[in-house]
């Protein structure tokens, strides 16, 4: 799972899709997670240091984290595996 | 020092369902190659464009395309005259048909156009675009023209509810019924003739591109934008320029494989499993061109250009996530100013 690479994503988290002109806002923690999956890390990598920095379970975060990347994939922001 | 050229422009109706003409002569005042004179060329006595001194230096009333092309070529003969108009852009879909006509005429006594061929114009107006779609591998919703009522019953064996009731020209409605259909057919028949259009409904996002051909089958410029603010009438309020790979590719097959000549708008929907669909060919600039400008393909600038014999280096870039966003506002203009372009037919 890939971020696809003209999606840009400002400092104040307005999330800009230059393919389809759709533009979406996310919040901080959102930020660092969107941030996160475009540099490829894994979602250990990401569990593991969302779980260091905040007061949270790990089921908790694996289904925020689930239903975040969903809302990626509904508003085509990311390339699946299968997708090239 | 740049050449100062006379170009006249039609479409001055800057009002909510809006002509291109004011985007259009804003995009020419922005010309880096020369400076212009700006004739207006009105129908109506309220078109707001007349009235702003600023955009438009003097404007002409000129007859209805419904008038003949002979009242036309009169009028423009006159305004010639006095004016040296070197180029006319004509802005709206019922006047390009009589302009197409008068091309050769009005080239003999100096003013150029960059239109499309009668044969262009022709093939992709609404009751042509199935065959239009199908001869150029463009995905375009079933459609059919119908003459009169006792064909609605009928519809319900080639389209699925909803559908989409259209004038020849202009106008769009939704119908979910047989009966909508009807009162639609109605309406729009009693405003822009026979026939009336049906075209299957289908559930997407709207895109337009606007761009330009040079009748050799290159694409000049080719802006694609997504409506961000859409008016009761279907009209952009607003809107962002967008970088679709496909949408530019269908603009560029549509343009090399009908060698296009001159100014166009795409009308595209793309449906939940991103195919896209033409649903319209507008055979001129679009209401939102000055966007083109913003993205940097000043797109009738280089119409002008081309309408002058110039050659024209195809733009490759534009800027994405520029977006337009349309105001209206009120001038406060002297009765006399009414009165005289009514009366005098100039001002």
């Amino acid at each position: 799972m890939k971020i696809k690479k003209n999606i840009a994503l400002s400092e104040s988290g307005f999330v800009f899709n230059p393919s389809t002109g759709e533009s979406f806002s996310v919040n901080p923690i959102g930020i660092e997670v969107f941030n996160a999956i475009k540099e490829e890390q894994s979602y250990e990598e990401i569990s593991k240091t969302m779980l260091s920095k905040y007061n949270t379970d790990g089921d908790t975060f694996e289904k925020d984290y689930n239903d975040f990347v969903q809302l990626l994939n509904t508003y085509q922001l990311i390339e699946l595996a299968n997708e090239g | 020092m740049k050449d100062k050229i006379c170009i006249a422009v039609t479409g001055l109706n800057a009002i909510d369902s809006p002509g291109p003409g004011i985007a259009v002569i804003r995009s020419l005042r922005e010309a880096k190659s020369f400076d212009v004179k700006i004739i207006g060329l009105a129908y109506e006595s309220l078109e707001p464009g007349i009235y702003m001194h600023d955009v438009v230096d003097k404007t002409y009333q000129i007859p209805y395309p419904t008038a003949g092309t002979e009242n036309l070529l009169k009028r423009l003969e006159y305004i010639h005259d006095i004016e040296k108009i070197d180029v006319i852009i004509p802005n709206f879909d019922a006047e390009l048909f009589p302009m197409i006509k008068l091309e050769a005429q009005l080239k003999k006594i100096g003013i150029s156009m960059f239109l499309p061929t009668v044969e262009q114009f022709e093939e992709r107006l609404k009751i042509n675009l199935p065959e239009f779609g199908k001869k150029y591998g463009i995905k375009v919703p079933h459609s059919k023209a119908i003459f009169s009522t006792a064909e609605i019953a009928g519809l319900i064996n080639e389209f699925t509810y909803p559908i989409v009731v259209k004038g020849k020209h202009y106008d769009a409605e939704i119908a979910h019924t047989p009966e909508q259909v009807n009162t639609y057919y109605n309406k729009i028949s009693a405003k822009w003739g026979l026939p009336v259009i049906i075209q299957q409904f289908i559930h997407g996002i709207e895109y337009n591109l606007t761009g330009l051909g040079d009748g050799k089958g290159n694409t000049v410029a080719a802006v694609p934008m997504r409506k961000q603010y859409i008016t009761e009438k279907g009209k952009a309020w607003g809107g962002i320029s967008i970088e679709e790979e496909n949408i530019l590719k269908i603009a560029e097959n549509f343009v090399s494989s009908t060698k296009w000549r001159g100014g166009f708008e795409l009308e595209l929907l793309k449906d939940p499993n991103n195919n896209f669909h033409l649903l319209e060919i507008n055979p001129r600039m679009p209401a939102w061109i000055y966007l083109s400008v913003g993205v940097g393909q000043n797109i009738p600038e280089a119409l002008v250009k081309l309408a002058l014999g110039e050659d024209v280096k195809p733009f490759d870039t534009y800027k994405v996530g520029k977006m337009f966003i349309r105001y209206s506002w009120d001038m406060i203009v002297d009765v006399e100013e009414f009165h005289t372009l009514s009366t005098l037919g100039e001002l």
